[in-house]
């Protein structure tokens, strides 16, 4: 009887156990198997170089980790400006104000567009040539005017320049989640703080910031696994890598793929760069499961 | 009864039908996947009239943007699912390793029959791009792989209107890089562009430096290099690398060029925003549709030195392979012999504003085009020099090229590395 029901719960589960196998289990296995050839991606005949690859782009390939470098700069921009903003926006528009809703429309709207187009717009707003050029008439305006040039060609500005853009477009998916997450929080809790004589502060610090720690875990996870893959909007911006100061390590899978035809080393590095980007997740998850 | 009736009915007439369909069948459909989104209702023009002609239906179909249709075309190569006839977009090892999985048909036969009558319509260098000449560095058996649609040239252009503002003749571009370089200090006086291309995208730049190496040290020593007996530390190269800091520093090159697309170069030049531009002769349609008032010529990049002419890459535009595992692939070199017979090319010419690779069909095309058209004299191109560089070499000498352009490095360094990578990859190479 006791087997039955077992089984019987296994057929629940199997189907979702079948799509998970097929649509991710078994392709990074096969890319994993493809990671260990040397294959141009055309030809039937591949060279098995073992682990070949791997050790190429962990001890050779300074551009990969040139490239990593660039992503976890961006990412890191995007943990702290892009969050920070969502999150204020989002504690904002979950307290009684005037046009809450509009906001809320408003605020989601950059995330919906398409890389490209967002991209474009902004090398329009940017770029002083062909474009509008707010950015630095706007500094001249202000009598910055030594801080006005070209912030996608400079090799100073380029990055950061890529990583705010990015920011700007992905801070609505932010505020979207943690609107959410403040929404679940009971307001008795505030009410009774208040009748407790709690400040508007000590509310905020003592209720709202622990209960929101899971979202914002949640958050800072879909943050670095969405940044870290950023690549669209760097080539709609400065057209690629812009002799590697814009490299990221989807561009350079990208270069190794169609630029170098070298499909298994790309493949190898699908592998590495999947596997940094699974060790950053779980750290972060242990890291919220001891703070609770 | 009635059911009766009514299945016999049902059986009649799925034989009648099933029948028709055989009927239909015995003139097969050729399918041909293609990116050409600007030459797509030409296409689709030219398969109607086929039709009509031979009762044989042209299917073709496009898969755009062009980075879409490449992965479309090595993922059907993969699966061995390609369609009767299709183009590669890629390095000519690209073209080999098709060829190698037994993808295209070897067309030499067809081409040299009846005293190569197909050969001979085609302009050489256009033809050089398909072929693959004997003891080729990529093992392949020597014959002609593709047929040329068109052909195309990457020249430099300049905007007339601007050149007479600025007191410069318009008839008489600049000739020679100093010619050029003096050309800076008057962009800057009037707060003008000058040259504009899409070098955020590399392989212009790649393009545009070899035209300067041909220039500077010949074909010879360039291919020398390539094969690892010169090394890319050698003055000649490093006076290469110079080209680009002197035009940097002579105010020749636009703002932000380093990080410029070929579409926003193409809009700064078509809304006379910029002086020069560096493009491929496809640019004559593009402009076209962007502002069919712009008055601009054709001119070769302006030579650096008197002792080698200068090279500009060209040849075929755009290419067609048979699949040669296609069962249709009879019907479907007939169908390419007559795409490229000289009425069809003057078409495909006169609707798109491409070069014909059919030299016949040359007599009515506009004068910029023809301009582009005369630079095949001096067309070279990487796929017919028998030997390619290490693409890893490429990428470090393109982004070496960015960095001296943003004043990050020295012509000097840049050459280092560039040979420091390519000795590894030379060793990584002998090794194997």
């Amino acid at each position: 009887m006791k087997i039955k029901e077992t089984l019987e719960n296994y057929v629940f589960v199997l189907p979702a156990v079948a799509i998970f196998s097929v649509f991710y289990i078994i392709p990074f296995i096969w890319v994993f198997q493809l990671g260990l050839f040397e294959w141009d991606g055309i030809s039937f005949t591949k060279i098995f170089v073992g682990l070949g690859n791997f050790k190429e782009i962990f001890f050779q390939d300074v551009n990969w980790w040139h490239a990593m470098w660039n992503a976890a700069y961006i990412t890191l921009i995007a943990l702290t400006l892009q969050n920070i903003l969502a999150f204020m926006l989002a504690w904002a528009c979950d307290r009684e104000i005037k046009m809450k809703n509009f906001y809320r429309v408003i605020f989601f709207i950059p995330p919906v567009l398409s890389e490209v187009v967002v991209g474009m717009a902004w090398r329009f707003i940017i770029n002083d040539i062909d474009g509008a050029n707010i950015i630095n008439r706007t500094l001249i305006g202000m009598g910055f005017g030594n801080l006005a040039h070209n912030w996608l060609s400079d090799p100073n500005t380029a990055l950061t320049t890529v990583a705010i853009v990015h920011c700007w477009k992905g801070f609505g998916w932010g505020f979207l989640i943690f609107l959410a997450g403040l929404q679940t929080i009971p307001r008795e809790l505030y009410e009774a703080a208040r009748v407790d004589g709690a400040s508007a502060w000590e509310s905020f610090r003592k209720i709202t910031l622990p209960l929101m720690v899971p979202v914002m875990v949640l958050v800072a996870i879909l943050t670095v696994l969405g940044t870290m893959q950023v690549f669209v909007l760097i080539v709609s911006l400065v057209g690629g890598e812009f002799a590697g100061h814009t490299s990221v390590p989807v561009l350079r899978i990208l270069a190794s793929m169609r630029g170098s035809s070298r499909f298994g080393y790309a493949c190898a590095q699908g592998i590495t760069f999947g596997m940094v980007l699974i060790i950053i997740s779980f750290i972060q998850y242990r890291f919220s499961k001891k703070g609770q | 009864m009635l059911f009766k009736n009514l299945f016999l009915g049902v059986l009649v007439l799925f034989s009648v039908l099933g029948c028709s369909s055989q009927k239909l069948d015995s003139k097969p459909t050729i399918s041909i996947w293609h990116w050409m989104t600007d030459r797509d209702s030409a296409f689709q023009e030219l398969a109607k009239k086929y039709e009509a002609l031979t009762g044989i239906k042209v299917d073709f179909e496009l898969y755009a943007p062009s980075d879409a249709y490449t992965q479309k075309i090595r993922a059907a190569g993969q699966g061995v699912n390609l369609p009767d006839v299709f183009g590669i977009l890629g390095e000519k090892r690209d073209f080999a390793s098709f060829i190698r999985a037994g993808h295209i048909l070897d067309l030499t036969s067809y081409m040299e029959a009846e005293d190569n009558s197909w050969k001979n319509i085609f302009f050489p260098k256009a033809l050089a791009v398909n072929e693959f000449a004997p003891q080729n560095s990529y093992g392949i058996n020597p014959g002609i792989y593709g047929v040329p649609i068109d052909i195309m040239t990457i020249q430099m252009v300049y905007n007339k209107r601007l050149f007479t503002q600025l007191g410069l003749n318009p008839k008489q571009p600049p000739a020679t890089l100093q010619e050029f370089l003096d050309i800076g200090p008057k962009l800057q006086a009037a707060g003008m562009q000058g040259l504009v291309s899409g070098w955020g995208e590399v392989w212009m730049i790649d393009c545009l430096a070899n035209n300067y190496a041909f220039n500077i040290m010949g074909k010879d020593k360039v291919l020398a290099t390539i094969k690892g007996e010169v090394p890319y530390t050698d003055p000649d190269w490093i006076q290469v690398f110079t080209i680009f800091k002197q035009m940097k520093e002579a105010g020749v090159l636009a703002q932000g060029l380093v990080t410029m697309i070929n579409k926003s170069a193409e809009q700064l030049f078509a809304n006379e925003k910029a002086v020069f531009a560096f493009n491929g002769s496809w640019c004559v349609n593009v402009y076209k549709g962007m502002n069919s008032g712009l008055e601009y010529g054709a001119m070769l990049p302006p030579q650096a030195s008197d002792k080698h002419p200068i090279a500009i890459w060209g040849g075929a535009g755009s290419s067609f392979m048979v699949n040669a595992r296609s069962k249709n692939k009879e019907e479907a070199v007939k169908f390419l012999t007559w795409l490229t017979n000289q009425d069809q090319q003057a078409y495909l010419a006169a609707s798109t504003n491409n070069l014909p690779a059919n030299k016949n069909s040359l007599a009515k095309i506009p004068e910029v085009l023809a301009q582009f058209a005369r630079g095949m004299d001096y067309a070279t191109h990487p796929n017919v020099w028998g030997v390619s560089e290490f693409s890893l070499v490429i990428e470090a000498f393109d982004r070496g090229i960015q960095s001296i352009i943003i004043g990050e490095k020295t012509p000097e360094q840049v050459a280092q590395e560039v040979q420091t990578i390519k000795e590894r990859e030379l060793a990584k190479k002998r090794a194997q």
